[in-house]
C-alpha cells in the first residue's frame, strides 16, 4: 500500500497511507475510511458466572446487555481509575469477548485473572486468532454490503451480528471510533488481506467518491473531533471516569465493583477537575502534553492537542479546575514557550448529522 | 524518489539553500516535505533576526507532528514567506519554489562549502531511509 510505518505497542502500523492524513480524514467523514485495527486485544469470558465477573471488574452494568449487543466500558482500580476503557460484546448469557487496547491487553490480562471469579469463569486472551477492520463513514454500510447477506441496516449502533463477510466466517459490528456510522469486522487473523483487499474493491477505491485506506494519524484525528477519550491520553491510572466525563459508564447501583466506592465519594463530593475541549483562537497547534495556562498560573495539560481536518480549527483536550471547564473560558497553551489563546468550547467538537 | 535539485546546496537537517549574491533562500527539501505529510502550519521568524549556522529559525508542522527548521548558514533574515501563513501547502506542492520560507543575508558565505551538494544530500537521504 505503500504506507509509512511505525511501531505501535509492538505493531508495525501504518501512519498515513499515500493519499496522507488530511484526505484520509476527510474522506471517512463524506464518504468511507479503512482501518486495519487488528492490533486490538481479545479477550474471552466463557461459562455461567461470566455476567457477575464482568461486573465485577467493569464500571458499566454487562447484565444490560442482551445477545448481539456491545457496551463501553472500563476496568477500574479501587480509587476508580482507568486501567483500560473496552468493548463488552455480549454472544450469550455465558459466552462474552472483551475488546481492549493493544498497548494494555497484556496488562489487562493480568488484572482482569488476578482477580477473584466464580470457577466456572474460564478466561482467554485470543488476541492473536482475530483481525479487525473498521469500514467508517457515511458510506460504509452500501459498501460493505456488497460482501455480505447480513441485513447490515438492522444492526442497530452498539449492536453486531455474525455472519459471512466474502464468504470469511466474521462478527460485524455497528461500532467505531471516529463518529462516523460505520463498521468493525472481526474475523480469524489470517483472513485480514482478504478482506482488506474486498472491501477497499468494494468501495471503490481509487475513485474520488471511493474507500480510502487510512492509518494511525487520521484515526486519531477522527476520534479527537468527536472527543472519544485515547487510553493513555484521556484516561489512565492517574484519571477517574468521573474527571473525564464518563460517569454515564459508572453504573454505580448495579452492585459491587473495582472502584465503586472511591467513584461513589467522588461523585458526592464533586470532581475537582474535569477533562474539557478548547479551540485555539489565534495561530497556533497545541500539541499533547503542553501546559494550560490561566492568568499565568498552570491549570493542567493539553492530553491530545492537533490541527481537525474536517473543521479546521486547532482542538485539543484538557483536564482543567472545574471552576476553569465552562464554555467560552479564556485559556492560553503554552506552545513551545509562546502562549497561545484558546477558550474552552462544548465537546464533541464534531457531531455527524443523524 | 524524491526530487533533489543539482544546482542547491543541503544540509542533513534536510533544508536547501539556493545562493543568490550575499542572500541565501532556504527552505525544506522534497524528501522532508514528503516525511512530515500535509504541512498545516509554518513559523516563521522576522524580518531582521539573526541566526547562527544550524541554529532553529522556526518550525513546520504537519497533522501529526511539529518540525524544528534550521539556518544552514549564519546570517540576517532579509524576506519571509508570509504567503505561507495561509497556504502551508506550498511546502508540500512546490519545497524549491513557492514553498520557501527565508531569505538570509549571509554573514560568512564561506559557510556554504560546508553543506551537501546534490549527489551527497542523495545518498544521506538513502542512507537514513535504510
Amino acid at each position: 500500500m505503500g504506507g509509512r510505518m511505525v511501531d505501535f505497542g509492538g505493531w508495525d502500523m501504518p501512519v498515513q497511507y499515500p493519499a496522507g492524513t488530511i484526505e484520509e480524514h476527510l474522506r471517512t467523514r463524506t464518504h468511507a475510511g479503512l482501518f486495519d485495527v487488528s492490533h486490538m486485544g481479545e479477550i474471552d469470558v466463557r461459562g455461567p458466572g461470566s455476567i457477575a465477573f464482568i461486573n465485577s471488574i467493569t464500571s458499566n452494568d454487562a447484565s444490560k446487555l442482551i445477545d448481539g449487543q456491545a457496551q463501553y466500558s472500563a476496568l477500574t482500580t479501587p480509587q476508580g481509575t482507568v486501567i483500560d476503557d473496552l468493548l463488552v460484546y455480549r454472544f450469550a448469557a455465558d459466552k462474552f469477548t472483551l475488546v481492549v487496547n493493544a498497548g494494555t491487553t497484556i496488562k489487562d490480562w493480568d488484572w482482569i485473572t488476578s482477580q477473584p471469579r466464580d470457577e466456572s469463569v474460564e478466561l482467554r486472551n485470543v488476541s492473536s486468532e482475530y483481525c479487525q477492520l473498521a469500514l467508517q463513514g457515511p458510506d460504509a454500510l452500501k459498501m460493505l454490503q456488497k460482501l455480505t447477506d447480513l441485513p447490515l441496516e438492522e444492526i442497530k449502533y452498539y449492536h453486531f451480528d455474525q455472519g459471512e463477510v466474502d464468504g470469511v466466517p466474521a462478527i460485524v459490528s455497528r461500532t467505531g471510533y471516529t463518529g462516523e456510522d460505520g463498521f468493525e469486522v472481526y474475523a480469524a487473523a489470517d483472513k485480514a488481506e482478504q478482506l482488506w483487499d474486498k472491501i477497499l474493491d468494494a468501495g471503490n477505491t481509487g475513485s474520488p467518491e471511493g474507500v480510502l485506506p487510512c492509518g494511525l494519524a487520521a484515526r486519531n484525528t477522527l476520534r479527537l473531533e468527536a472527543a472519544m477519550a485515547l487510553y493513555g491520553h484521556e484516561i489512565d491510572e492517574t484519571t477517574t471516569l468521573l474527571e473525564a466525563n464518563l460517569g454515564w459508564i459508572c453504573k454505580l447501583n448495579k452492585g459491587a465493583f473495582v472502584g465503586r466506592e472511591a467513584l461513589a465519594k467522588q461523585k458526592e463530593e464533586g470532581v475537582k477537575r474535569r477533562l474539557a475541549g478548547f479551540e485555539i483562537t489565534e495561530r497556533g497547534i497545541a500539541r499533547d502534553g503542553q501546559e494550560v495556562v490561566i492568568d499565568g498560573a498552570k491549570v493542567g495539560r493539553v492530553t491530545s492537542g492537533s490541527p481537525a481536518p474536517f473543521l479546521k480549527k486547532n482542538i485539543g483536550l484538557t483536564y482543567v479546575p472545574v471552576e476553569f471547564a465552562g464554555e467560552g473560558q479564556q485559556v492560553h497553551i503554552d506552545v513551545r514557550g509562546r502562549l497561545v489563546a484558546a477558550q474552552i468550547v462544548k465537546t464533541p467538537f464534531y457531531k455527524r448529522a443523524q | 524518489m524524491a526530487n533533489v535539485p543539482e544546482d542547491l546546496h543541503y544540509s542533513k537537517d534536510h533544508e536547501w539553500l539556493r545562493v543568490e549574491g550575499d542572500v541565501a533562500v532556504v527552505g525544506i527539501t522534497d524528501y522532508a516535505q514528503n516525511s512530515l505529510g500535509d504541512v498545516v502550519y509554518v513559523e516563521l521568524p522576522k524580518m531582521g533576526e539573526e541566526f547562527a549556522a544550524n541554529e532553529s529559525f522556526g518550525s513546520v508542522e504537519s497533522v501529526k507532528a511539529v518540525s524544528e527548521v534550521f539556518s544552514p548558514v549564519s546570517g540576517t533574515v532579509a524576506e519571509v514567506n508570509e504567503a505561507l501563513n495561509d497556504e502551508p501547502e506550498r511546502v508540500n506542492g512546490d519545497p524549491y519554489g513557492e514553498g520557501w520560507m527565508i531569505k538570509v543575508r549571509m554573514s560568512n558565505p564561506g559557510e556554504v562549502d560546508s553543506l551537501l551538494t546534490a549527489a551527497e544530500y542523495e545518498d544521506f537521504t538513502k542512507a537514513e531511509t535504510e
